[in-house]
């Protein structure tokens, strides 16, 4: 297709809009003619925006956690690496029950997708509880958020997660009572893919910090 | 069936959000295998990671290296897996904002560890400053 070849009054800059009406193959996907796009399609693209903003913050904390941890090996904590392997454990297996209730809400079958649901719940409370014995323990050492430039920027990057973490239980839980109660009707499927997407999220910003933060001590 | 043609309707543009599957019998199929590979590659990366700080295999200044490595592969397979990303046509928006992000994470991380490195190679040593204010 020439693009450049003539001025034409419908599409004047050649974006791919009413391509249709110049008798031409439409050559950008789904723009223009259509209308705005569904709404099933915009609600989960916009949660994906917001979930990107949210690892950019998350990379600020990276960012000074990696500043501040340069500047302080000696004073290290010694974290317990099976306490930590745990943790990847119940939080990978969460994210993956996640998943297999979102295919089960496609297919409306409620005792799966409730069942899932729960599962990835309750694994996401054992994480959070795993996460807040090792705070405490590290607390009851002095090794607390006021305890140095290290532990402040520690707590401030694994807490954060952490807090994101009961955020998504409150809302599994209100996710599970809003299927139980309303049925798959289309909101209710549009928030739980964005459930799921948030889910998932975590668990890759839990990648980075199990990687840099806990097993890069380890690294000789 | 009339959920089913509303989605269907949804589906006729050429964009897709992220995270969305279809609904058929062998869709459903399709995507637990897709989660299914994804956990196993997963729980291999994992692995390998805890692996990689235990073993006195790898030369030692390697080991930080192959965490960087491997803990990128994962998200990726994350990514692809569980958020089913993909390359095609209809993902082209969700791939463009993705790739802004990663953009915004990779400038604020190592512009940070750049100029603090920058600025503590350029100080006086923390000693010889405690020695000039006696």
């Amino acid at each position: 297709m020439s693009i450049a070849s003539s001025f034409s009054p419908v599409d004047p800059h050649h974006v791919g809009h009413n391509n249709l009406a110049l008798g031409m193959e439409r050559d950008t996907p789904g723009h223009g003619e259509g209308g705005p796009a569904p709404k099933n399609v915009i609600v989960p693209y916009g949660f994906w925006i917001f979930l990107l903003s949210d690892i950019v913050m998350f990379s600020a904390f990276f960012a000074s956690f990696q500043v501040l941890a340069g500047d302080a090996t000696d004073a290290a904590p010694h974290f317990d690496l099976s306490n930590v392997a745990v943790e990847t454990g119940c939080l990978l297996l969460s994210s993956f029950l996640c998943g297999i209730a979102s295919l089960c809400a496609n297919r409306r079958r409620l005792f799966g997708t409730e069942m899932f649901l729960l599962l990835a719940g309750i694994l996401g409370a054992a994480f959070l509880t795993l996460e807040i014995r090792e705070f405490v323990g590290l607390i009851q050492q002095h090794q607390g958020p006021a305890d140095g430039a290290y532990y402040s920027a520690f707590f401030a990057l694994v807490g954060c997660h952490g807090l994101h973490v009961t955020v998504g239980l409150l809302w599994l839980g209100t996710m599970m009572a809003q299927i139980f109660a309303k049925g798959f009707r289309q909101e209710i499927l549009r928030r739980l893919a964005c459930f799921s997407l948030f889910w998932h999220a975590l668990d890759i910003v839990w990648v980075a910090i199990f990687s840099l933060v806990y097993l890069m001590r380890f690294a000789p | 069936m009339s959920q089913r043609e509303n989605s269907n309707e949804g589906e006729r543009e050429g964009d897709v959000g992220p995270g969305l599957e279809l609904e058929g019998r062998e869709d459903t199929a399709r995507g637990l295998r897709s989660y299914l590979t994804g956990f196993a590659l997963a729980v291999g990366l994992t692995a390998a990671s805890f692996w990689a700080v235990r073993t006195h295999a790898i030369y030692g200044p390697g080991v930080s290296i192959a965490l960087i490595t491997l803990a990128i592969a994962q998200m990726g397979i994350h990514l692809v897996f569980f958020l089913h990303i993909t390359t095609g046509p209809d993902n082209t928006n969700n791939v463009l904002a993705l790739m802004f992000g990663v953009l915004i994470v990779f400038l604020v991380v190592f512009g940070s560890l750049w100029i603090m490195t920058n600025l503590n190679h350029n100080m006086i040593p923390m000693k010889m400053l405690m020695d000039m204010q006696r």
